[in-house]
């Protein structure tokens, strides 16, 4: 049983349904990262699959010549920040993997400047995640990852690494940045995954 | 593992800023923090609506009092509940300590570079009180950027806190003290390259504050020649 904060009576009692437990809207974009934006040149800008059986590599436009597309979504932070109804466009890594053989089932993302994050593959095929690079009609802003990030919005935020430089594919779910930091390894919001 | 919800209660408050203040908890159960980590706060309504925020934690050291310092956001729901409502004897609830990335440790042996912005120094407060509570022998520089001087958190303990290990220098964005030797300005990379250890002193470096500073700092601490992983920062607010 809770206690009673005396006084406090919040804001609202409309709840949105859209909203997961613990969350708040915001019209803002609030930035999270560990340390300093990374500056990133796209002409030099390579993503790269790591497997079991060698390396998979695209420089900006030939990633993006596997077809891009509009991606409308809410968005997670586990900071308890939620968004609803965000404009991204980006190539799906469904379209990525198409040119990728492997039999390992987990990955950990990185990131130009150094985070890493761990996911299971699953959660990024059969459209449930992006590599992109505008946000609201706009090139991403490099504190939002700008040129381009992993988006996987299913999850909380942390998992869509900013600065994506490429994939990592494992034979274990191994604990990425914030999961070597207290952080859940699979961080579903609507199950409230926040901390170990 | 995170702890359960601990119950919180106010021992005292303490205006530091016309928009923020300081506020003691006695948490029973509270088994200690490091400095820089921060606390799931949460607030219940009588009908049962809840709602939490996460906040820095000023204190250091293993006991049951626990030091918030909160800066009320003008739209925010749990702040202005905290900054002007909340009173002696009142609770909210508390899970935590959270966070191992932000974090500095006693046994770190490099110099400490904390550079804060507005209430962005609460978990730097917190490494200068854990540092002097240590008898840590490295040396420390704050760089503490405020809108005026009026809007400076802890300024009198910090001023105190000053010594051969501890240099601590103020910005002004907006408003100096009367007689104060520059213009207010934002921190520019000349004023930090002046003020903050050089990259070649290998200082662990701490930047909090809101994102517009955070940004601004890490960059040109970067361009100062400080290897970015070493560069650890805390944003709060959008752009």
């Amino acid at each position: 049983m809770a206690i009673i904060s005396r006084g406090f009576a919040g804001r609202s009692r409309e709840h949105n349904p859209e909203l997961p437990p613990g969350q708040y809207l915001t019209e803002d974009f609030p930035v999270l990262s560990a340390g300093p934006t990374p500056e990133l040149d796209i002409a030099d800008w390579t993503f790269t699959v790591q497997t079991e059986n060698g390396p998979t590599k695209w420089n900006w436009d030939e990633l993006h010549d596997l077809g891009v597309e509009d991606v409308h979504t809410d968005i997670h932070c586990v900071t308890r920040w939620s968004k609803l109804g965000t404009s991204w466009r980006g190539v799906p890594l469904d379209a990525i993997f198409e040119h990728v053989e492997t039999e390992r089932e987990f990955v950990m993302e990185y990131s130009y400047g150094g985070y890493t994050t761990n996911v299971p593959l699953e959660d990024l095929l059969d459209g449930k995640a992006w590599i992109v690079s505008e946000f609201e009609g706009e090139p991403l802003d490099p504190e939002h990852g700008g040129p381009a990030r992993l988006l996987v919005p299913h999850l909380y935020f942390w998992k869509s690494a900013k600065w994506i430089r490429g994939l990592i594919m494992n034979d274990n779910d191994e604990p990425g940045f914030w999961e070597q930091n207290g952080y859940h390894m699979y961080g579903e919001p609507w199950a409230e995954q926040r901390y170990w | 593992m995170v702890s359960a919800w601990h119950v919180g209660t106010v021992v005292s408050t303490n205006t530091e800023t016309p928009t923020g203040r300081s506020i003691v908890f006695d948490v029973p159960g509270w088994t200690g923090n490091l400095a820089g980590q921060h606390v799931d706060v949460r607030l219940s309504a009588p009908d049962g609506y809840q709602a939490v925020r996460s906040y820095s934690i000023a204190s250091a050291n293993d006991s049951e009092r626990v030091e918030l310092a909160v800066d009320k956001l003008p739209d925010g729901e749990v702040s202005p509940y905290l900054v002007d409502d909340l009173q002696v004897g009142d609770q909210v609830e508390f899970r935590g300590p959270l966070g191992g990335w932000f974090v500095w440790k006693p046994t770190q042996e490099q110099p400490l570079q904390l550079i804060g912005g507005g209430s962005g120094v609460v978990p730097l407060v917190s490494m200068i009180r854990a540092h002097a509570a240590s008898g840590s022998s490295v040396p420390v520089k704050l760089l503490y950027s405020v809108r005026s001087p009026d809007d400076a958190f802890f300024a009198d303990e910090l001023r105190a806190l000053e010594g051969p290990l501890v240099e601590i220098t103020w910005a002004y964005t907006r408003q100096t003290p009367d007689g104060w030797p520059t213009p207010p300005g934002r921190v520019s990379q000349d004023l930090l390259a002046r003020v903050t250890f050089a990259a070649s002193a290998t200082p662990a470096v701490f930047v909090c504050g809101p994102t517009g500073f955070v940004e601004t700092v890490a960059t040109h601490l970067v361009a100062l020649g400080h290897d970015p992983v070493s560069v650890k920062t805390e944003r709060f607010g959008g752009k």
